[in-house]
Formats: structure tokens, C-alpha cells, sequence
């Protein structure tokens, strides 16, 4: 699913990274726990959290992930932006909530291949 | 390489904002160095877990990554109160964090099983009161 398919399912607006949604993700995380994140590995994921905070953005760098999502219109700082543009990761804000918003992106196709690749 | 490479870090144990920064420079050398994507993967993830968990429980330490041919070592040091269950520690799920780190997203009692989980071997040296020393070591291939 590419990277703006995924901004048009969760009514997003794109706070960095808007000349990277052309990208493909293949798997999405719905979490909190940035060390649950850290458990399971997932090639080219988003990750969709409704935590805010600078180590969100290092949890996606060490993932290899190319997007966050932050759910229930929580606003990332100005730091948190930078430190996302310095790693290449584009960074998105939906009004929905976290559930609804897995939901959706599962519905439409992007489920939980861990590592796999259609390409 | 000849000469083992090595990469020396101080972690800040007083600013959580910040922890995390010295895996993320170590995951940007090793790729200039163009090790296999999976290999820093591994290393990036266990040792990014090790810095937390050196600013959550030990208030910083030191953070070495000796990179050789066949393997890559970090050995994460501090002189924070020891572990005092290895054995529970290392259970999913266990955790001695406070409910302010909870609500930064860690402390759920993942961070050394996810070390161990992304290591070939890991070893841990603790003592109440000194200090505590954890190898380990991804290979190449």
C-alpha cells in the first residue's frame, strides 16, 4: 500500500516527509509500547501510536519503518518532526483512533506480513 | 578489515529525550560501512534497547561496538544497582520500571528478552550496588 493511500484511508495530514508518499509499506504496527514495537521485526512498516514523545521516532529508525501515524489528533513537537526529517521518515496525524484506524488500513489490504515483500 | 573497528559512546543518564541517540549514530556509521542491512538491524534494535534501559535503571554508562570480519560486539557498561534477578529480568513482561517510564512507552518488561532476542550470544555481569556489564555479539553471517 503506498505511503498516501494510507493518508486518504485515515484523513491524515502529513507533518513531514510529503515528498515521500509515493513509498510502499507492506505491514503496519498499532502500539504503545515502543518495546512491543521492538519485538517483532516488520520490513517497510508504519507504525500508527497514540504516544508522543522523541522515542517514537528512534523505535521507527531502528525498525527500518518509514512512516508514523500519531492517532486521536496528538500534535508532535518540533523536535520530534526534525529528528523524523533527519531519519527520512514521513510523519502523519489522524483525528481517528488507534483501533479504528488499524482497522481501516486492514480492511483495505495492508495486513501483517512480518518481512514480506510483494516486490 | 584488518583492525577491529571500534565506536566509543557515553550515554546521558539524566535526559530520557535523548536516549537512544548514540544506537541511532552507530546505525548510520555501520551502514556507511555497508554491513548487511539485517546485521545492523539486529545490533541497532538490542543496543537501543540496552541504552534505555542504562538511562531508565543506571542513570547512563558507556556504550562500545567493536566491529570485526565474522562479528560485531557491544558491550554496554554502567555503575547503576545491579540487577537482582537475572533469571526474572529476563522474563517477558517483568519490569522494575516506574509508571512515569510506562508512560513514555518502555518498561514493559521487553527491553533485555528483545536483547537477547536480537543477539547470537549475550552475557550479563551484575552486581547489587556496582554496577552491571552486558555483552553481545551479532554475526555477520
Amino acid at each position: 500500500m503506498k505511503i498516501s493511500t494510507v493518508k486518504e484511508l485515515l484523513d491524515a495530514r502529513v507533518l513531514c516527509g510529503e515528498d515521500q508518499l509515493g513509498k510502499h509499506v507492506y505491514s503496519a504496527c498499532g502500539c504503545d509500547m515502543m518495546s512491543d514495537v521492538l519485538a517483532y521485526v516488520k520490513d517497510q512498516a508504519v507504525l500508527l501510536t497514540g504516544l508522543v514523545n522523541p522515542q517514537v521516532v528512534r523505535t521507527a529508525e531502528m525498525m527500518d519503518m518509514v512512516c508514523i501515524v500519531f492517532v486521536r489528533s496528538k500534535q508532535p513537537t518540533e523536535a520530534i518532526l526534525t529528528l523524523a526529517r533527519n531519519s527520512g521518515i514521513v510523519v502523519m496525524a489522524t483525528d481517528k483512533r488507534l483501533y479504528e484506524a488499524c482497522g481501516k488500513l486492514y480492511y483495505h489490504g495492508l495486513q501483517n506480513d512480518e518481512m514480506e515483500k510483494d516486490g | 578489515m584488518a583492525e577491529p573497528l571500534v565506536f566509543h559512546y557515553e550515554v546521558d543518564g539524566s535526559d530520557f529525550t535523548s536516549a537512544g541517540t548514540a544506537s541511532v549514530a552507530v546505525k548510520k556509521s555501520l551502514r556507511q560501512l555497508g554491513l548487511p542491512a539485517e546485521v545492523i538491524r539486529k545490533l541497532s534494535i538490542a543496543m537501543y534497547e540496552g541504552e534505555i534501559n542504562m538511562v531508565i535503571h543506571a542513570n547512563g554508562g558507556t556504550a562500545d561496538v567493536i566491529v570485526t570480519e565474522d562479528y560485531v560486539d557491544i558491550v554496554l557498561a554502567d555503575s547503576g544497582p545491579g540487577i537482582e534477578d537475572v533469571d526474572k529480568a529476563m522474563q517477558e513482561g517483568f519490569s522494575t520500571a516506574t509508571a512515569e517510564i510506562h508512560s513514555l512507552g518502555f518498561g514493559a518488561g521487553m527491553g533485555l528478552p528483545n536483547m537477547k532476542r536480537y543477539s547470537d550470544e549475550m552475557s550479563i555481569e551484575t552486581e547489587l550496588g556496582v554496577g552491571t556489564t552486558i555483552r553481545m555479539r551479532i554475526y555477520m553471517t
